[in-house]
């Protein structure tokens, strides 16, 4: 029987602080020919290991150079460790993990990424793939909130997709007073109204908080999108990532195991709920 | 080779006896702080000879009868579920070298193990395990290690507890799959079934008598004693009215008012699942291990997120447990994970009866129906 509860090695490539709180890792397998096998779909997770203080699940952003990349933010007793680590440090992982978006099927239709805070990240693997095969789709919209202009990670890479044929790039501060040319104020949620794609032929993808979730979902419902085309990616404490220890359950799917990636009418009856 | 003969009782010990040794441990009941728990037993003379339970919401106190039957008591305080799924389980061991980290299989080393007294929920409530551990993407090779090793003699309930209800949710009294050995228990002596082919060579080694009319006429009238229960959940998939119970938050504020969210009916529940992993190091940080322990979803931790518990009331945390262990259990694993065994109840500090529950949500639901 293989141990599905071995992680492998894995070192610390090269880090970039994105802000002061958040990190972007780049990680290798220390065994080459488990480097060399390990693939990811967008939207997948591995679980990181630091010695002495246990694992998490983090999404997986993207593999540059080879290298697979993690966007952590210092939240928690080991994502501030995690946050912490230099190029060089050791640490453990399995995975990859979970479902991933279905950007594959969503192939001659309008992508539409909403996403709010840090959530962004799993989104953020989806948004770079769909970039990169951009004759695949129609528009793309790309709706990022957050509490304040400064807390946007990534504001290049934002300004470089404005100027990507047929996409749009909306951004909200919820926390910001004063106006400013290419931001909007107020939730991500506000922007739906503002963004130009087909209701009849999109494909959204959501990540962030369960609240702003739950008002996109009553956004787009009102635009007239079809929930049956909105995908959301989820989360619960995951503890062990292999549908074991129970805690990630949201109603009927573990959400490692069935997710964390879900058509929104297949968990919307537990997701609505408070308590699940 | 022979399915089904008579075994004298003095004769039992014979079966330890060829038990051990095959190189078996036995595992048995045995009288440990007032209540019957399976532990090794090195003889017969374990066996709580006489001692019947009795068991009622909040409530298991043991009596000694004047017999000297080994299996008339009705329920463990614990099933199988410790001796598979340990409440404390080491996964893996890493350790700091030179050059990174180097980390560790656990493997244990279980011996054969032979388990005897085992009841038709304990032995439903083992399929569901299995089914959880060893049948999905990723099987538990700790769990595996302990299953594989198992033989297993069931005994057929004579009489049923006031909290069982093994019969509503098809479970039992009888004993009908997943046992090597069935016994029944008479005064003189067991109706020995084999239902295995290693059930059939044990039974083989043994100092049986043929089987007579009598002891099969007695066993049956006595298995059927037990069917007579005074609790039966509603003999259906409860899906429905459950899920439209879950819709009103209302309807559980009356049991969340007694629940003390203390956990114990997960503890007994021979089907819980969950578990939380834990880090652990010794003092000289010499490795690193993670372990796993006994979770369960009436904890703050268990639905922890960033900035939030998901579940922090005591309506919410009755309500994923009744709710996941009666209905969604079905879309998760094709059956109610309840087996009928009644520990919910009987260790329940305050008396809490998940059947009187249900019955309650059902008639409410039904009457918001009617009211609408």
């Amino acid at each position: 029987m293989n141990d599905p509860w071995l992680p492998q090695q894995a070192v610390v490539i090269d880090k970039v602080m994105e802000t002061p709180d958040v990190a972007t890792l780049s990680l290798r397998l220390a065994d080459p020919v488990a480097h060399e096998r390990f693939h990811f779909d967008c939207g997948q997770f591995n679980m990181l290991y630091l010695y002495g203080l246990g694992e998490v699940p983090i999404s997986i952003m993207d593999m540059q150079q080879g290298l697979v990349q993690h966007t952590i933010r210092a939240v928690g007793r080991i994502s501030r460790k995690l946050v912490a680590l230099e190029p060089g440090a050791n640490l453990g992982l399995r995975g990859p993990y979970g479902n991933s978006w279905p950007i594959k099927q969503a192939r001659g239709r309008d992508l539409v990424f909403i996403t709010a805070g840090l959530g962004c990240a799993p989104v953020i693997a989806a948004i770079r793939r769909a970039i990169a095969t951009r004759p695949d789709y129609h528009r793309l919209v790309i709706m990022q909130g957050v509490k304040h202009r400064d807390d946007l990670l990534w504001q290049e890479q934002y300004e470089r997709w404005r100027e990507v044929p047929d996409c749009q790039v909306l951004l909200s501060a919820s926390e910001e007073k004063q106006a400013h040319f290419a931001w909007s104020l107020g939730m991500v949620t506000s922007l739906i109204d503002k963004a130009e794609f087909d209701v009849n032929n999109c494909t959204v993808m959501m990540c962030g908080p369960e609240p702003m979730i739950r008002a996109s979902l009553r956004g787009l419902a009102e635009a007239g999108v079809g929930l049956e085309n909105c995908f959301v990616s989820l989360e619960r404490n995951m503890q062990c990532a292999i549908g074991l220890c129970g805690h990630c359950q949201m109603g009927t799917p573990f959400i490692c195991r069935e997710g964390p990636i879900f058509r929104v009418p297949d968990v919307q009856q537990w997701f609505l709920l408070e308590g699940y | 080779m022979q399915q089904s003969a008579f075994l004298p009782h003095r004769a039992l010990a014979q079966l330890f006896e060829e038990l051990q040794s095959d190189g078996y441990r036995v595992v048995g009941p045995t009288a440990e702080q007032g209540a019957i728990v399976y532990r090794e037993l090195d003889s017969v003379a374990g066996l709580p000879a006489g001692l019947v339970d009795d068991q009622a919401p909040g409530h298991y106190r043991l009596e000694q009868q004047a017999h000297g039957r080994y299996f008339d008591w009705v329920g463990t305080a614990q099933g199988l579920k410790p001796w598979l799924f340990t409440p404390e389980q080491p996964l893996m061991v890493a350790r700091e070298v030179e050059g990174g980290l180097r980390f560790e299989s656990v493997h244990e080393t279980v011996p054969p193990t032979a388990v005897i007294g085992l009841r038709a929920c304990d032995l439903a409530a083992l399929a569901l395990q299995d089914r959880h551990f060893l049948q999905g993407e990723y099987p538990d090779p700790h769990y595996g290690a302990r299953r594989e090793q198992l033989l297993l003699i069931a005994v057929n309930c004579h009489r049923s507890a006031a909290t069982c209800f093994c019969v509503s949710t098809g479970d039992g009294p009888q004993v009908t799959a997943g046992a090597d050995l069935v016994l029944d228990e008479l005064d003189q002596g067991f109706w020995v079934q084999a239902s295995s082919p290693r059930g059939r060579a044990l039974l083989a080694r043994l100092p049986t008598r043929p089987l007579s009319g009598a002891h099969k006429r007695r066993s049956k009238g006595l298995r059927k004693r037990a069917q007579v229960q005074q609790r039966a959940l509603p003999a259906r998939d409860l899906r429905e009215p459950l899920y439209k119970a879950r819709d009103n938050e209302q309807l559980w504020q009356s049991v969340a008012d007694r629940c003390l969210t203390c956990g114990n009916c997960a503890a007994v529940c021979p089907t819980c699942f969950c578990s939380r992993v834990d880090e652990e190091s010794p003092l000289d940080a010499s490795q690193s291990t993670q372990v796993r322990r006994w979770d369960t979803c009436f904890n703050d931790e268990h639905s922890y997120l960033v900035g939030h518990v998901v579940r922090k009331s005591a309506v919410h945390k009755y309500r994923q447990w009744l709710t996941h262990k009666l209905a969604m259990w079905h879309d998760q694993y094709d059956r109610s994970g309840c087996t009928g065994c009644g520990r919910c109840i009987t260790w329940c500090p305050v008396g809490i009866d998940i059947v009187e529950e249900v019955h309650r949500l059902c008639t409410e639901v039904k009457a918001g129906e009617t009211r609408e």
